[in-house]
């Protein structure tokens, strides 16, 4: 069908406007094409920047510049005060605050997918808001909140975590909606009409199928947390996180191993995507 | 990232099987999450409005006292309205250089990519893979003065002999398109990507040139992914001071550059004020560009 209606479309507009748009529209076809990849080159150049830079010989504290190839920024990445101290930190911030925010979000997005109740809409602007809020608003928010009821002194790894769950919230429970919202009801009306109650439905049903909607969730709430600079940095005392650290160096002179954590951070999360990937495409083959 | 604000909208709950699914286990799986929430986001931004109008002589050692001070605005304003124009100014100026960088790629992979498809997926959400500040510093070596690009452009005479690119506003324009990208391509593709191709099929079958069958039927269907796109990219630009800092100069501060910096300096009923101003302004902007855009139902 579709070839049928190319080869009308040809001939009603070669009739219409005379030949010789042929290579006009396959070089229309193909910028394009051109532009976006060179929109991908734009996108891309800094992360190879900063693989490059993770093998830099800096020649002094404050260079940009590379000035020599060495692998012992690899074999030192602990070297610079604190850096592998803030990762762990951002890590423990990072695992706690997925699993908060996984667990919470996970209950909300059932609850506005699969049940009615009044105040939805009130309940899904609460789910919005957050995500339209520049970050330095929210931040401030928190440490608004924090200085009033007196706990200024404590600021620290437990008030970063209760801020990472709030703004990674909202975005487990959207992508978990998105999932749940494009399972068919039916499985599980199935599932109670042959006498499986609520409980089993669930663990046998609804949850295997919303898994990977979950599992990205997870995912994305990790990164969001992992990679938190503002928000953090107003709720932090003196609690150091990597971002905050890579901040804290970026006054004094960059230590080329923060480049080495950028990269070895971008091989695993692109490892996870590639597993994923693979695991999907599996899975559809059989 | 489309997921935000499109499915934002009420969807339909689908029918409750066996009338098991009523209200109160509804709220029981909302409460956590909903206390959450109300604790953490609703009374923080109450406290950040009355914090705002607190007297500003006190300070956090000898505490606030709540005066009811709506001077602080007009303070904060006067001090800082430059700064605040600043950031909407860089903020719409990265939004417009998204729509224009990441129109062209959206399409591409929509409509041009074939097989390619999901690597330039890929290509698009990994720059997320490594860190925001690392690779916003990597700009730093990008721009530098003694780098290919600024030697290249100051021999085509784009730039002067001293001319530079590094702390200057196109540095922080260009940090912040780069940063914000992603947010606008997404959200774009995946409206490109649901449009029934029959549909320029039969524009060009009535005649239609490309461009007017662009016009009058790909850019209409592409409306909500760029809607989404612009509040995507336009928000957070507007609240960011991290490519300001790193990439810019003491004359390209952005107001979140200033509320970091006043809440540092412990000075919190001007730093509120300005941050209420912020969401203000973004909140009146968001609303009359939903309005104008005629996509109310996104958000």
């Amino acid at each position: 069908m579709s070839t049928a209606t190319a080869t009308a479309r040809r001939t009603g507009r070669g009739s219409g406007r005379g030949a010789g748009r042929g290579p006009g529209r396959w070089l229309a076809d193909h910028l394009v094409l051109v532009l976006g990849l060179l929109v991908l080159v734009y996108m891309t150049v800094p992360v190879l920047v900063v693989m490059l830079m993770s093998f830099n010989d800096p020649a002094s504290r404050n260079s940009y510049s590379f000035d020599g190839f060495t692998l012992a920024n690899w074999t030192d990445v602990c070297g610079p005060y604190q850096l592998c101290e803030s990762l762990v930190t951002s890590l423990q911030i990072g695992l706690l605050a997925t699993l908060g925010a996984t667990l919470l979000g996970t209950l909300m997005a059932f609850a506005m997918v699969r049940h009615r109740f009044r105040g939805r809409s009130a309940a899904n602007l609460l789910i919005f808001l957050p995500m339209a809020t520049p970050e330095v608003v929210m931040g401030s928010s928190l440490l608004a909140l924090f200085v009033n009821v007196g706990v200024a002194g404590f600021l620290g790894f437990w008030t970063i975590l209760v801020a990472h769950v709030l703004f990674c919230l909202s975005f487990v429970v959207v992508t978990v909606k998105a999932r749940l919202a494009g399972l068919d009801p039916r499985l599980e009306q199935a599932a109670m009409d042959l006498y499986a109650n609520e409980w089993q439905t669930f663990w046998r049903i609804s949850f295997p199928l919303v898994f990977p909607g979950i599992l990205g969730a997870a995912l994305l709430s990790f990164s969001l947390s992992f990679d938190d600079f503002i928000i953090t940095n107003l709720n932090a005392g003196q609690e150091v996180t990597f971002p905050m650290f890579v901040w804290g160096a970026a006054q004094r002179g960059i230590p080329p191993q923060i480049n080495v954590v950028g990269t070895i951070m971008f091989l695993v999360a692109m490892s996870v995507v590639l597993v994923g990937e693979l695991g999907s495409r599996r899975r559809a083959g059989r | 990232m489309a997921g935000p604000l499109r499915t934002a909208e009420p969807s339909a709950p689908p029918p409750a099987p066996g009338g098991r699914r009523g209200g109160l286990s509804g709220y029981l799986l909302l409460l956590p999450g909903g206390v959450w929430l109300a604790l953490f986001f609703v009374v923080p931004t109450a406290t950040l409005v009355a914090t705002s109008l607190y007297d500003p002589s006190g300070s956090l050692q000898l505490g606030y006292r709540m005066t009811g001070h709506v001077q602080n605005y007009a303070d904060s304003l006067q001090d800082y309205a430059p700064q605040l124009v600043r950031s909407f100014v860089y903020a719409g100026t990265a939004t417009l250089a998204c729509v224009v960088l990441g129109f062209p790629l959206a399409y591409a992979i929509a409509f041009k990519a074939g097989r390619w498809k999901n690597l330039m997926l890929v290509a698009v959400i990994a720059p997320f893979f490594t860190s925001f500040l690392v690779r916003t510093l990597s700009w730093q070596y990008i721009l530098g003065d003694n780098e290919a690009l600024v030697s290249f452009l100051r021999a085509v005479r784009v730039l002067g002999e001293d001319g530079h690119l590094l702390a200057t506003p196109f540095a922080v324009v260009t940090g912040l398109t780069y940063n914000f990208l992603p947010f606008m391509v997404l959200p774009l593709y995946a409206s490109l990507e649901k449009i029934d191709h029959r549909f320029l099929e039969a524009a060009a079958d009535l005649y239609s040139s490309p461009f007017t069958a662009f016009r009058t039927v790909t850019l209409p269907l592409a409306m909500p992914g760029l809607v989404a796109g612009t509040l995507l990219t336009f928000i957070p630009s507007a609240g960011d001071y991290i490519n300001s800092e790193l990439l810019g100069n003491p004359q390209t501060r952005m107001v979140g550059n200033e509320i970091q910096d006043l809440f540092a300096a412990g000075d919190y009923p001007t730093a509120s004020a300005l941050s209420v101003t912020l969401m203000a302004a973004i909140v009146l902007l968001v609303f009359v560009y939903v309005r104008r855009s005629g996509t109310e139902e996104l958000v």
